[in-house]
């Protein structure tokens, strides 16, 4: 007998033969259970990200197991590795190109903060060119460390409200990195 | 061991540049030479051709600031007789806001990129050359930053701000 588990229900009210819920909480189980996550692995942390995806971790416990390598359907940007201020605006275009809603992972101190490369060619941290949602630290982190916050994205997509994105809030934040 | 001594080569350089060469010194056997701008490409020119030396091979074009020098840049060329098993090093100083030196590139065609990534590090400004933009940095950066008086750390960088250690 396999052992199949199931995602909890979110809260809501419960009766005979029916159950009553919002609709983000119910779209944001879904989405949660199902993120795309798009693979910017340019060093060392992609290697960590490899043994993340393979058996013996097996990112795909979390609903994430289909990567996409195009943007336009990615829903989680996770950049791992040293991004140099010349791939910076790659990455932004990469980051352009997803469709809302999007997320951003920073995995591994050189994405986080330029890590041990604090020098001219190197973008000192990618929350210089896109927001950032999790910043995961480690040098390279370990496969558990990119899991927590892969779980800690999962936390924030389950929670967001499903009018975030047109929020004033979120729309200064875009624009402080002259985005739309 | 070379077909040739470092000896026999300096006999041979001075020979057809009297004058114009001195000789730096000859660290691990690697000798190597001094000479100025004006007669840089005729140097290389016949290294490259003279038929029992055959420089053929440019390893490296690369430069080097010395900020407490007169003549801060300096410009350095290493050449290697694959036939001979020799290799020589050429340096070529010059005064920081007139850093110009003829290109190589009629010589070597692989001395295209090299100038380009000695241009874009240090600013050396390679008359002749066919393509002198930047090739490692962003095209926008207005610093050179393999000079001495670009800072080390990236003024970016905020996690290492003495407030977050107590400072």
């Amino acid at each position: 007998m396999s052992d199949i588990q199931l995602v909890d229900a979110p809260a809501g009210v419960e009766g005979a033969g029916f159950f009553a819920t919002s609709l983000d909480k119910a779209i944001g189980l879904a989405r949660s259970n199902s993120l795309w996550p798009l693979p910017f692995a340019t060093s060392c942390c992609g290697i960590e990200f490899m043994a993340t995806m393979a058996s013996h971790y097996d990112l795909s416990r979390f609903g994430a197991e289909r990567l996409s390598f195009s943007p336009r359907q990615a829903d989680l940007l996770m950049v791992m590795g040293t991004i140099s201020k010349k791939m910076g605006p790659v990455l932004r275009q990469v980051y352009l190109q997803m469709a809302e809603p999007r997320w951003v992972m920073a995995v591994g101190a050189c994405a986080s903060s330029g890590g041990i490369f604090d020098t001219y060619s190197v973008l000192q941290g990618i929350d210089e060119v896109i927001p950032v949602d999790v910043y995961v630290p480690g040098c390279p982190p370990r496969p558990e460390a990119i899991i927590d916050g892969f779980m800690a994205i999962q936390k924030l997509v389950q929670t967001e409200t499903l009018r975030r994105r047109s929020e004033p809030q979120y729309q200064k934040l875009l624009a402080s990195y002259g985005i739309q | 061991m070379g077909k040739f001594s470092n000896e026999e080569l300096l006999n041979k350089l001075n020979a057809e540049f009297p004058e114009q060469l001195t000789v730096v010194g000859e660290p691990f056997g690697l000798l190597t030479l001094e000479t100025g701008r004006e007669n840089i490409i005729a140097v290389l020119s016949y290294l490259k051709n003279d038929a029992a030396l055959q420089f053929i091979y440019l390893t490296d074009i690369t430069a080097i600031h010395y900020p407490e020098e007169e003549k801060q840049i300096g410009v350095i060329y290493h050449l290697h007789s694959l036939v001979n098993n020799v290799r020589v090093r050429i340096k070529v100083f010059m005064a920081d806001g007139d850093v110009h030196i003829p290109t190589a590139t009629e010589l070597w065609n692989g001395a295209n990129w090299m100038e380009r990534e000695t241009y874009d590090l240090f600013g050396v400004i390679f008359d002749g050359h066919p393509d002198l933009r930047r090739i490692l940095n962003v095209d926008d950066m207005t610093a050179f930053p393999m000079r001495k008086e670009f800072p080390l750390e990236d003024p970016n960088r905020v996690d290492k701000k003495d407030y977050f250690f107590g400072r």
